[in-house]
């Protein structure tokens, strides 16, 4: 039997190599690798965010004695849930039709209706906001398409509009996965059995894509719950919980600020976790069938009528919403506001800042979720630390992105703001990568379930290390989720409002700025606003296909 | 001294017990086929010896060194699962290098040892494919040329042949024999295909129920197995229940239903024992006419097919059920047998090649079954 190769004939850095690969085979090692994910994900991104808020102390409560405040409160607080469980269900309804189109359909119209619906995921948040507010609400867009009768004004009805098309794409891309993914052969054994198409989904396919239904609702909800930008901007004198915590922020009213903070945490974390238990106990209806009308249902004429109401709504309540910011930030190409904002003039000099610091909140608290992200996703996927632990884990990595994020953000600067010599960036920093944890650990650990098992367990009796199999079989095996999720993470980095508008004092991000021009705290042109969100939108498209291209060649 | 020795290894899982009170000593070089159902607890069993599950209570020797709570990677043995796990993102030379550089080679010195091991399972002109461009019997070949790179004189195989085509895994289960003795490994294979065990096999270790039932060559196992489930499960046989009513020396005659009874050459069993007789389905001869002289009865032909060498005749024997005979074709032909259903035969069982059990506790038909 041969020996390993001795020292003088290895490389520098196979000697290295080999060294951290034998260290990485002690069990202290492993557990130290995974005690830095566990306690990054409860130092920074769960404990400040969940429990920071308690330290407010009594403050909290002062709120009770205001009965008016008490009653706003509450009234924006359930706001909040009754738009956001609206908004998930309607587009449910609208976009599961859509996402069995894209998957199902042989049209040769498929990749780029795909491609239209990621639209609203590519424009960031604020510059959809003020998109919606503009064709909504201007004499431009729906006024001038229908009638100045359509015109509506900044308030709920906006607010729910704004929403729908910003959470539409998350249940479509979660819907598309799910359907690529289930097989058709129960859909076509339910068929041959003499059931018509209509019935085959409602009986056999529906439940058993509800695993990925309730995901979709859940991200729909969660993103809708959160959003506190753009909807700041579409709200008008209605408020829902993040505006009411904007706007409690802004008056310099301490208590109610905290109060709903509270509320708003424990309510949407209590509802995440209830649809967790709950929801796979929930059955769809299918021991009935109506075979006649079901049949009707399966009719050409029948789905080619669902199908023009669906891209009806489409078109009408997501694509055209979202890119009418086009044509402001048209206008600022020729009056003059494209030379001002080169130059960095006036307003400009601070958009110009705003932006260099988003992007480098994002790059920052990105990294930091990587490395931190790695080890626990790992060990939820893996199971490494027992099944029951694991699972709570797989729980809790939820919760950050369930919490609206202004309340988040409320919670993490009191709990940091405790502790002296944490600076404002990296408070920042800490609110962003508590938000983005999520995305990048979820795509994490998705991709290392995917890999076999026994692709490890070969790799260990081969003799390979904890480290080299990491190295050499984990991370290529998932690189695409890697970047991917780490795409996720920024992007939603760059587009946060929320957290930012309560954590931050002196420091302003580029969607909050834009904030600030929408609503005339800074002075600024439409023009002008419609070339910041397009500069905005223009970085995030070219961010994202820059990372594309880079994850092409990795 | 043995390359692999389990001492009472026992493994659950909750209240199972996948293995249980498990010895078993292999020598070095030794070819050892674990055979037994769906269930049996095969996997756990490899699954074991590879260190990829810890037993709950025993002791595992490799090499004579205790490894029971080693992890795999310092075990030196290598394990090739089902579906060969290999690793999709690298070319077959890199899967194959993959061993040596973690057993700690220098990367190039890996390449040569992954060059020889495919050109000794002849894909050395594959070397820059990936997995997904070969076919299953190729993958096959990759996967032990993977698990033999590194050195490893121990390697675990996870029913290799399973995801093959019938016609090919004949070949390539011979062929895994004369590599594996060729480079003078150890060999656990893991199988449910008693063929497969009866033709590579040094020696076959029948696991039913996480207890090894037993252990021996092939030839011992098929001439004399310890249990009806063994008779059944390797080689296949017909069993008749009844009681002891003669007993003389090399004669125990049993009683198997009113007026029907057979005669046995062994001679373990005492008087009035319930007992279980059994004989194998290619020793039962068929005759046209007979005169009803010791072991041979009347019945009627149920159904043949045809097997390709071999006939297979089902035939009641009214109260004592229904036997079955494999005929060697040439033999039927020659011997112008029955083919007609419901025609009346004669069935014959030498009285040495007629083996006598123990009433089983269970019932015969829980004893036999295989799943």
């Amino acid at each position: 039997m041969g020996r390993p190769a001795q020292g003088s004939q290895m490389s520098p850095k196979r000697r290295v190599e080999l060294f951290f690969d034998s260290i990485s085979s002690s069990r202290g090692a492993r557990i130290t690798t995974y005690a830095i994910g566990v306690l990054f994900f409860l130092v920074i991104v769960f404990v400040p965010p969940v429990f920071g808020i308690l330290l407010g102390g009594p403050r909290i409560f002062e709120m009770l004695s205001h009965a008016d405040l008490l009653s706003r409160g509450a009234s924006a607080i359930a706001a909040s849930f009754l738009i956001a469980v609206t908004v998930s269900l309607i587009d449910l309804a609208a976009g599961l039709p859509m996402a069995w189109f894209i998957v199902r359909s042989r049209s040769s119209w498929v990749s780029t209706i795909d491609t239209l619906a990621n639209i609203p995921f590519i424009v960031p948040t604020v510059a959809l906001g003020y998109s919606v507010l503009s064709f909504w609400g201007g004499s431009q867009g729906i006024g001038q398409l229908l009638g100045s009768q359509f015109v509506l004004s900044p308030g709920w009805q906006m607010i729910v509009l704004l929403h729908f098309a910003f959470s539409y794409p998350v249940i479509v891309r979660v819907m598309v996965g799910a359907l690529q993914g289930y097989k058709e052969v129960y859909e076509t054994a339910a068929r041959t059995l003499g059931a018509s198409t209509f019935t085959a989904v409602r009986t056999v396919s529906l439940p058993l894509l509800k695993p990925a239904l309730v995901a979709g609702f859940l991200l729909a909800f969660a993103r809708s719950l959160s959003e506190t930008g753009a909807t700041v901007m579409v709200a008008g004198v209605f408020e829902n919980g993040p505006v009411f915590i904007r706007n409690a922020r802004a008056a310099g009213q301490e208590s109610p600020l905290l109060f709903v903070s509270l509320v708003l945490i424990v309510a949407s974390s209590l509802f995440f976790i209830a649809i967790r238990v709950f929801a796979p106990k929930m059955r769809l209806p299918v021991s009935t069938v109506w075979p006649r009308l079901e049949k009707r249902l399966s009719s050409k004429s029948a789905v080619a009528s669902r199908n023009f109401l669906v891209f009806a709504v489409f078109l009408l309540f997501v694509i055209v919403p979202s890119l009418f910011v086009v044509l402001p930030g048209a206008g600022a190409m020729i009056d003059g506001t494209l030379q001002e904002a080169i130059s960095a003039k006036g307003i400009w000099s601070n958009y110009w800042q705003s932006m260099g610091v988003s992007y480098l909140v994002a790059l920052v608290a990105t990294c930091l979720n990587v490395v931190a992200g790695l080890p626990m996703s790992v060990l939820i996927a893996r199971k490494r630390s027992g099944g029951v632990v694991s699972g709570i884990l797989d729980t809790l990595i939820n919760i950050p992105i369930v919490v609206p994020s202004i309340a988040l953000g409320v919670s993490i600067g009191i709990f940091w703001g405790g502790i002296t010599g944490i600076s404002e960036f990296w408070l920042l920093v800490f609110a962003h990568a508590s938000i983005t944890y999520t995305y990048f650990v979820r795509s994490m650990i998705a991709a290392v379930e995917s890999i076999p098992v026994e692709v490890e367990d070969v790799a260990r009796t081969l003799g390979a290390k904890p480290l080299m199999i990491f190295r050499r079989l984990t991370i290529p095996l998932s690189k695409y989720a890697l970047v991917a999720g780490a795409i996720m993470a920024f992007t939603r980095s760059i587009d946060e409002t929320g957290a930012t508008l309560a954590v931050a004092k002196t420091i302003t991000t580029a969607p909050v700025l834009m904030v600030d021009w929408v609503k005339g705290t800074v002075p600024a042109s439409p023009h002008a606003i419609g070339l910041g969100l397009a500069i905005l939108v223009l970085t995030s498209f070219a961010s994202l296909l820059v990372l594309t291209i880079a994850t092409r060649r990795t | 001294m043995p390359t692999i020795r389990l001492e009472n290894v026992t493994r659950t899982f909750g209240r199972t017990k996948a293995i249980d009170h498990v010895s078993l000593e292999i020598a070095e070089g030794e070819y050892v086929c674990v055979l037994g159902p769906t269930g049996a607890g095969k996997t756990t069993l490899l699954r074991l010896i590879a260190g990829l599950t810890t037993a709950t209570s025993g002791r595992i020797e490799l090499d004579g060194r205790e490894v029971t709570h080693i992890r795999p990677e310092d075990r030196n043995a290598s394990y090739v699962p089902q579906q060969y796990a290999l690793f999709p993102h690298m070319t077959i030379r890199d899967n194959v290098a993959f061993g040596p550089l973690a057993r700690g080679f220098a990367p190039q010195e890996s390449l040569e040892a992954a060059d020889e091991m495919l050109r000794l399972v002849r894909l050395a002109h594959r070397a820059t494919a990936f997995p997904h461009e070969l076919s299953g019997g190729m993958q096959q070949r990759v996967a032990l040329a993977r698990g033999l790179a590194g050195r490893s004189p121990l390697l675990l195989l996870d029913e290799p042949l399973g995801a093959i085509d019938a016609r090919l895994r004949m070949i390539l289960r011979y062929e895994l024999r004369k590599l594996a003795k060729g480079l003078g490994v150890t060999v656990i294979h893991v199988t449910h295909d008693q063929q497969e065990a009866m033709s590579i096999a040094d020696r076959i270790a029948v696991l039913r129920d996480g207890v090894i039932r037993q252990f021996g060559r092939p030839s011992e196992i098929y001439e004399a197995p310890e249990s009806p489930f063994l008779a059944n499960f390797v080689g296949g046989a017909n069993f008749l229940e009844g009681v002891v009513v003669r007993e003389e020396r090399d004669a125990t005659m049993i009683n198997i239903a009113e007026g029907f009874s057979i005669t046995s050459s062994h001679d373990d069993h005492g008087m009035g024992d319930f007992v279980v007789a059994s004989f194998r389905q290619e020793g039962t001869i068929i005759l046209r006419n007979a005169s009803l002289e010791e072991n041979i009865v009347p019945g009627t032909l149920i159904s043949t097919s045809f097997l390709g060498s071999f006939l297979r005749c089902v035939v009641n024997l009214g109260r004592a059920g229904e036997v079955i005979a494999k005929v060697p074709v040439r033999d039927a032909l020659q011997r112008k047998l029955p083919d007609r259903t419901g025609e009346l035969v004669y069935v014959r069982a030498d009285r040495g090649r007629i083996m006598i059990f123990d009433r089983p506790a269970r019932s015969l038909a829980v004893e036999l079954e295989a799943f």
